[in-house]
């Protein structure tokens, strides 16, 4: 099939660099279509959640925008979904970011600030270990460079779903896979070939 | 562990990338465009943009010319120059950058950091720093340059940096009057008193003539990244030969 006959979605909710993930899908020879409606996103075939910022922002964006319980559908439903960055955050139950902020409950687990005495945000290229063999690692080395600008990171209760780790401070999880969930705490879409490796193995691997 | 980051710095006025010393004496050196999707192909870690002209017609330019390298470069870029308002900002962010630096703008309205980190979030945030020595003794003290370099203002260099930080400021880019464009070497007391001073990364930027100076800011200025314009721009070193030069003395770089 061709490649213009599946619908990638990026999701627009008022807040995020959508911008970077549309280029990078372009560049890949893609159409993405940038929407905020719930049914054009549960229609789609595979699905981006872009994310930058504060998890709190986000998530009351997500929900002013009525996409909160849509991207849980999409989980229910084992929608190829990839999350990005505060996207990725948004996954846990809870950040402690700006106190106490509930989040999606997609993935149990918390979100908490990165440990005090290094620089924050962490920002920069740092080495993603990948912890399974998976095709979205197809042709992108083991502790290749990926870019990333956070000052939080999730903790998964279940360990099983955490696909790539990274050393700051503290190792923590880079990157969860779980069924067809893929969510990235680095952005491949700054992150030059190998992040746009990692989201072409996505849609190959999705769009099968 | 976190690399170093090296960042090729593209000046740019009245859509030419230009190089000058001091901020003075402009010579041309080529088209933005395909001068960041070199730098890209060449391993940059990032690429910073100035519209040194700062007027609203090359902030005009400036637009499109970042709408266009963020098609093609898929790395972290950063603009600055002439950016006043939010609403300047909130322009540039939407054309593909993923920073705005501000300098001038936030001396005269410290509030616009603060504004801005709540709007677009503090990563987002870069303030620009031009500093002067006042001293040369082991008192050693740095005064803020706006308007380009052209205007000193009295105001503590230390100080104002740590005020910008607990406003909104995410990064800072600390650019060396005295030494920018002399290819003499950072400030490296400058950058490592700042880089000390705050838990933000620092940019050191000003003076880079040899890979030295760059190893030199990293080390002993324990800047998070180096900003270079002239020693990229005619080609005297690539990007891939100064990260591996880097790698040679120890220092944390991306390479592949």
């Amino acid at each position: 099939m061709g490649k213009d006959t599946k619908i990638i979605a990026v999701i627009d909710y008022g807040a995020g660099n959508i911008g970077s993930v549309v280029n990078a899908l372009v560049n890949l020879g893609h159409r993405p279509t940038v929407t905020g409606s719930a049914s054009a996103i549960l229609n789609a075939d595979a699905v981006f959640l872009p994310g930058v910022g504060a998890a709190a922002d986000t998530m009351k964006s997500l929900s002013a925008a009525g996409i909160d319980e849509c991207v849980k559908k999409l989980v229910d439903l084992k929608k190829p979904l990839f999350a990005i960055c505060v996207g990725l955050q948004v996954l846990l139950d809870a950040t402690e970011e700006g106190g106490e902020y509930k989040c999606l409950g997609i993935i149990p687990g918390r979100v908490c600030m990165l440990p005090a005495g290094l620089k924050i945000p962490h920002m920069g290229w740092n080495q993603v270990k990948q912890i399974h063999a998976h095709p979205i690692f197809t042709g992108i080395p083991d502790n290749t460079n990926f870019y990333f600008v956070h000052s939080y990171y999730a903790r998964p209760m279940d360990r099983s779903v955490i696909a790539g780790t990274t050393e700051y401070g503290l190792e923590f999880c880079s990157m969860i896979i779980n069924d067809n969930l893929f969510a990235t705490q680095f952005h491949p879409e700054k992150s030059g070939e190998p992040g746009l490796r990692m989201y072409s193995n996505f849609l190959k691997y999705s769009l099968l | 562990m976190l690399t170093k980051r090296i960042i090729p710095c593209l000046d740019v006025t009245g859509g030419r990338v230009v190089k000058g010393t001091s901020f003075t004496n402009l010579r041309d050196a080529g088209d933005p465009v395909e001068q960041a999707a070199f730098y890209y192909g060449e391993g940059a870690d990032e690429l910073v943009f100035l519209d040194i002209g700062a007027t609203p017609e090359g902030r005009e330019t400036m637009v499109h010319v970042v709408e266009n390298v963020a098609k093609q470069v898929f790395v972290p870029l950063c603009v600055g120059g002439g950016l006043r308002t939010i609403e300047d900002m909130r322009r540039m962010l939407k054309a593909g950058a993923d920073k705005v630096s501000i300098n001038t703008a936030a001396v005269q309205n410290p509030g616009l950091l603060r504004e801005g980190a709540a709007i677009f979030g503090r990563q987002c945030m870069v303030l620009a720093v031009d500093a002067r020595r006042l001293t040369n003794d082991s008192t050693a003290a740095w005064e803020v340059c706006t308007h380009g370099g052209r205007k000193p203002t009295g105001i503590d260099v230390l100080k104002w940096i740590e005020k910008a930080v607990d406003l909104g400021a995410g990064e800072i880019l600390l650019t060396s009057w005295d030494a920018d464009g002399h290819r003499s070497g950072y400030d490296n007391e400058l950058n490592r008193a700042v880089s000390e001073l705050v838990t933000v990364p620092v940019i050191a930027s000003g003076g880079a003539g040899t890979l030295e100076h760059l190893y030199q800011a990293l080390s002993l200025g324990k800047a998070d990244a180096v900003l270079a314009a002239s020693i990229f721009h005619y080609r005297e070193f690539s990007i891939r030969q100064t990260k591996e030069y880097l790698a040679a003395k120890g220092i944390p770089v991306r390479l592949q």
